[in-house]
């Protein structure tokens, strides 16, 4: 009779919590931050964009971060977003959305997709390749000012970074060059070059990518981050 | 029967008559006082104002040791703080502070006291003075952490119609709020009494030290604003139009010098013979210290006490199982000037690479500023007449090190039969908490005499929050800005005099750099770094998450600082070789420092919660953030 009832108990138990659960989100809506199709690479977890979605309470919103290589994704619920790019988040300023003729974008999400948030970059950095040997990591690569109308900005400096993970920024690099936007003599066919320092374990690669901050502007661009052996 | 039933009914309607309802009824709380009582009596308005003093807003104090640890200033040697050097960002909402709750209880303070009709004139003056000198304190600490906030003079009461919009403030300019410290100082000195006896309540000297300090802070972020025009936000709420620095630098001068016109402070010189003695003494002495503006202060046996020693007493003498949390970084301790002016790294390597060597540990920093021994216990000193033990181990003749893992651990050195002591009973060993794990511990504020170490005594030193010093550095600032260099050299001069300095800085040698340098090393551990830091526009080049090394210019106030070196004496043991017994030392960097800290634009004004914004639409975003 007892086994019975603590059956009974349990099953109900088991069963029970259906009832009062919410499905969890399921939605992701994903992409990358590019300038005509081209990712824009930034720091991690410093650039965010916000999603709103009206009709609630209180307000607040939904911070979205984007990675290294300029993608992002976020599971969200379905629903109508606002999505917007604060000022000032990013090397880039965002372009007019033509549907709200302002710099919100209207989201409806029905199930999973993916966007490409289109923005205008100050700058891009083109054709990075990197190049290992010697105990040196070598650059080259141009720069292409995006920018030129009257809210323009100088180059404040250009860096290359080498780190021992795929994390290449200024807070986790091992080495780096850095030159200053006043002594850049050119746009093209740029050259930089760091040596490796002593690692402990040693590892026979580094992780490189180019820095360019835009002066006036907190978060640099970056190119792509790329493996070098060296 | 029926007849005693009708008698005890008519007695009972007697009784029940007889006594008055109302005053049955209505009657004095013997548990609370009310409002009509505690409004007749100065002694107990003093009870109410007293609580407000005792919650004076603060980010560092001796009582927030490890606030101490999250700059470039200090290591925190304590196991559940190491993260502070492991960070690379600082939070945004870092230093917030929206206390409306205490605002409200100080605008309920000034509107019953103005209303009170039994208190006698004169304590109703200074009261209504020292509560609204708590007011402005309240700005003063919203607007340095938040920028320009809701000025709200008066309790609001909300009406229960179901729309509080009226109860919705949008935030002041920051300036305006500036304005509002300032005109209230002004506004006040004269019914404060001018005595430099009262330390821990408001008085002249402390409205106008004030004046100065906040008058500096709106003028510094005027002029040094234009190198973040980021860190604004269009409605003003961030951000000082540069226009407006002169006559801010202008005010704060003129504060400073009306204060020391009075001519009731002056700089601590009690042990004119050992000046580093004597500065560690101006923190700890509270009979006739003239140089203390403002203070809290505690006492013993009385509930009030603070363990700031028990919690930082160097770990070889301590009075308890525990001590030596804060440990001063050399990044700090190499900012202290060579006597001749100058800044130097210190020298212990030959120019060669070689180590120097030194007979007694305090060698190496002989020459310097009295003020390091002051706010430094550096090994080979003395703390409580101990001499502290800090070293790190043996140095071998083929150069291997032969160290412990435990305060004084022992091992047998190459060469003998018995164990002996291989490590300090103070470290440094690295990771190991209490121990001195930079190589030096923190001086300032600790308290000298027995039992301040002990969990069961505690101590009673205060903590000064305004004092002369700092006046006299505020009037050389604000004269160097507004291009008076030969006054702001006479007033560093003061300072410096008492720091040992025998040769006087010339008009033309007053830079920026020098100023901010004397603050951080005459102010260190005093609540001022984050501030001044900020205020200059200095924190996000100086803590830039660069993870550079030391800097070798430690007078240059740009030099990048953002992670915490230490520098670790070693004894040489060589048998039959002249160096034996002598000292090296060794630049280190604490395992726990793993990334360098980074200030962001977004860090220098803290983060409103949604909370707070989505109850009041009006309250606009910090920028950045």
């Amino acid at each position: 009779m007892k086994k019975y009832l603590f059956l009974l108990l349990m099953g109900g138990l088991i069963t029970s919590c259906k009832l009062d659960n919410y499905e969890p989100p399921a939605s992701e809506l994903s992409g990358r931050i590019v300038y005509k199709g081209e990712p824009i690479g930034v720091e991690y977890n410093n650039v965010t964009f916000e999603l709103w979605e009206p009709g609630w309470g209180k307000k607040g919103p939904i911070t979205v971060n984007v990675d290294q290589n300029g993608s992002y994704a976020a599971i969200l619920f379905d629903g109508d977003y606002k999505l917007i790019i604060p000022s000032y988040q990013g090397p880039f300023k965002s372009i007019r959305n033509a549907e709200t003729q302002s710099d919100t974008v209207q989201i409806p999400l029905r199930g999973s997709r993916t966007l490409d948030l289109e923005v205008l970059p100050y700058y891009m950095i083109r054709n990075a390749t990197f190049t290992g040997g010697e105990k040196k990591v070598s650059a080259q690569f141009s720069i292409e000012k995006i920018i030129t109308d009257a809210s323009a900005r100088n180059i404040e400096e250009v860096a290359l970074y080498i780190s021992k993970t795929a994390f290449v920024d200024v807070r986790t690099n091992i080495a780096s060059q850095v030159i200053k936007g006043a002594d850049l003599k050119t746009m093209n066919g740029l050259q930089m070059q760091v040596t490796v320092p002593t690692m402990t374990p040693a590892q026979n690669f580094v992780f490189a990518r180019i820095k360019l901050k835009v002066s006036g502007v907190e978060d640099p661009i970056f190119s792509a981050i790329q493996k070098v052996t060296y | 029967m029926k007849k005693i039933h009708y008698v005890s009914f008519l007695v009972l309607m007697c009784v029940g008559w007889s006594c008055n309802d109302q005053q049955f009824l209505d009657k004095d709380p013997t548990n609370i006082l009310t409002n009509d009582k505690v409004w007749q009596s100065p002694n107990l308005v003093l009870t109410v104002l007293v609580d407000l003093y005792d919650r004076y807003p603060e980010v560092q104090s001796t009582e927030k040791w490890v606030e101490y640890a999250n700059f470039d200033e200090a290591f925190a040697s304590s196991a559940g703080e190491y993260y502070r050097h492991k960070n690379q960002e600082y939070n945004y909402d870092w230093w917030n502070y929206w206390d409306y709750g205490y605002l409200r209880e100080m605008n309920l303070f000034i509107q019953k006291c103005s209303e009170a009709t039994q208190l006698d004139e004169a304590s109703k003056k200074r009261f209504l003075a020292e509560a609204r000198y708590l007011r402005a304190s309240f700005y003063f600490e919203e607007v340095k952490r938040m920028g320009g906030v809701p000025l709200i003079l008066e309790p609001l009461q909300y009406d229960f119609s179901g729309d509080p919009a009226y109860l919705q403030y949008a935030r002041a300019k920051e300036s305006e709020i500036y304005d509002f410290v300032l005109s209230e100082m002004e506004a006040i000195k004269n019914d404060l009494p001018s005595d430099p006896n009262i330390k821990s309540r408001a008085t002249k000297g402390l409205a106008l030290a004030t004046e100065a300090r906040a008058a500096l802070y709106a003028g510094s972020i005027a002029r040094y604003g234009v190198n973040t025009p980021q860190v604004s936000l269009p409605g003003g709420e961030v951000g000082i139009e540069a226009g407006k620095a002169a006559a801010y630098f202008q005010r704060s001068l003129k504060a400073s010098e009306e204060l020391i016109a009075l001519g009731q402070y002056s700089l601590y010189l009690k042990k004119p013979t050992d000046l580093a003695d004597n500065f560690a003494s101006l923190f700890t002495d509270k009979s006739n210290n003239a140089e203390a503006i403002f203070v809290k202060d505690f006492k013993l046996k009385s509930g009030k006490t603070t363990d700031w020693t028990i919690i930082n007493q160097p770990r070889s003498i301590a009075e308890e199982q525990q001590g030596g949390r804060l440990n001063p970084s050399l990044n700090l301790v190499q900012s202290f000037e060579k006597l001749d002016n100058t800044f130097a790294p210190y020298s212990y390597t030959e120019a060669g690479g070689g180590n120097r060597y030194f007979s007694n540990p305090l060698e190496l920093f002989a020459g310097r500023d009295a003020r390091l021994a002051g706010t430094v216990i550096l090994p080979g000193s003395q703390f409580k007449s101990k001499t502290v033990d800090i070293w790190a181990g043996y140095q071998l003749a083929n150069n291997t090190v032969i160290s412990g893992d435990n305060f004084g651990a022992r091992k047998v050195l190459p060469g003998k039969t018995t164990e002996e002591q291989v490590v300090g009973f103070d470290g440094p060993i690295d990771g190991l908490e209490f121990s001195a794990q930079t190589g030096f511990y923190v001086r300032k504020y600790q308290d000298p005499t027995v039992g301040s170490g002990q969990l069961g005594t505690r101590s009673e030193v205060w903590w000064i929050r305004y004092r002369y010093a700092e006046v006299l550095l505020n009037a050389a600032e604000a004269a160097f800005e507004l291009g008076q260099n030969a006054k702001a050299a006479g007033y560093l001069n003061q300072v410096r005099k008492r720091a040992g300095f025998t040769k006087d800085l010339l008009a033309a040698e007053v830079t920026f750099d020098r100023l901010v340098h004397e603050r951080k090393v005459e102010l260190a551990f005093e609540n001022h770094i984050l501030w001044d830091m900020k205020r200059w526009r200095l924190a996000h080049v100086v803590w830039n998450g660069n993870a550079t090394d030391l800097t070798t210019q430690p007078g240059v106030a740009t030099e990048t600082s953002t992670r915490i070196f230490g520098l670790w004496p070693y004894k040489v043991y060589a048998p039959g070789m002249e160096q034996n017994g002598k000292w090296i030392f060794k630049k280190i960097i604490p395992s726990n420092v793993t990334n360098p800290h980074r200030f962001r634009l977004g860090n220098y004004y803290s983060f409103i919660n949604e909370e707070i914004r989505s109850n009041n639409p009006k309250i606009v975003k910090n920028p950045n953030q």
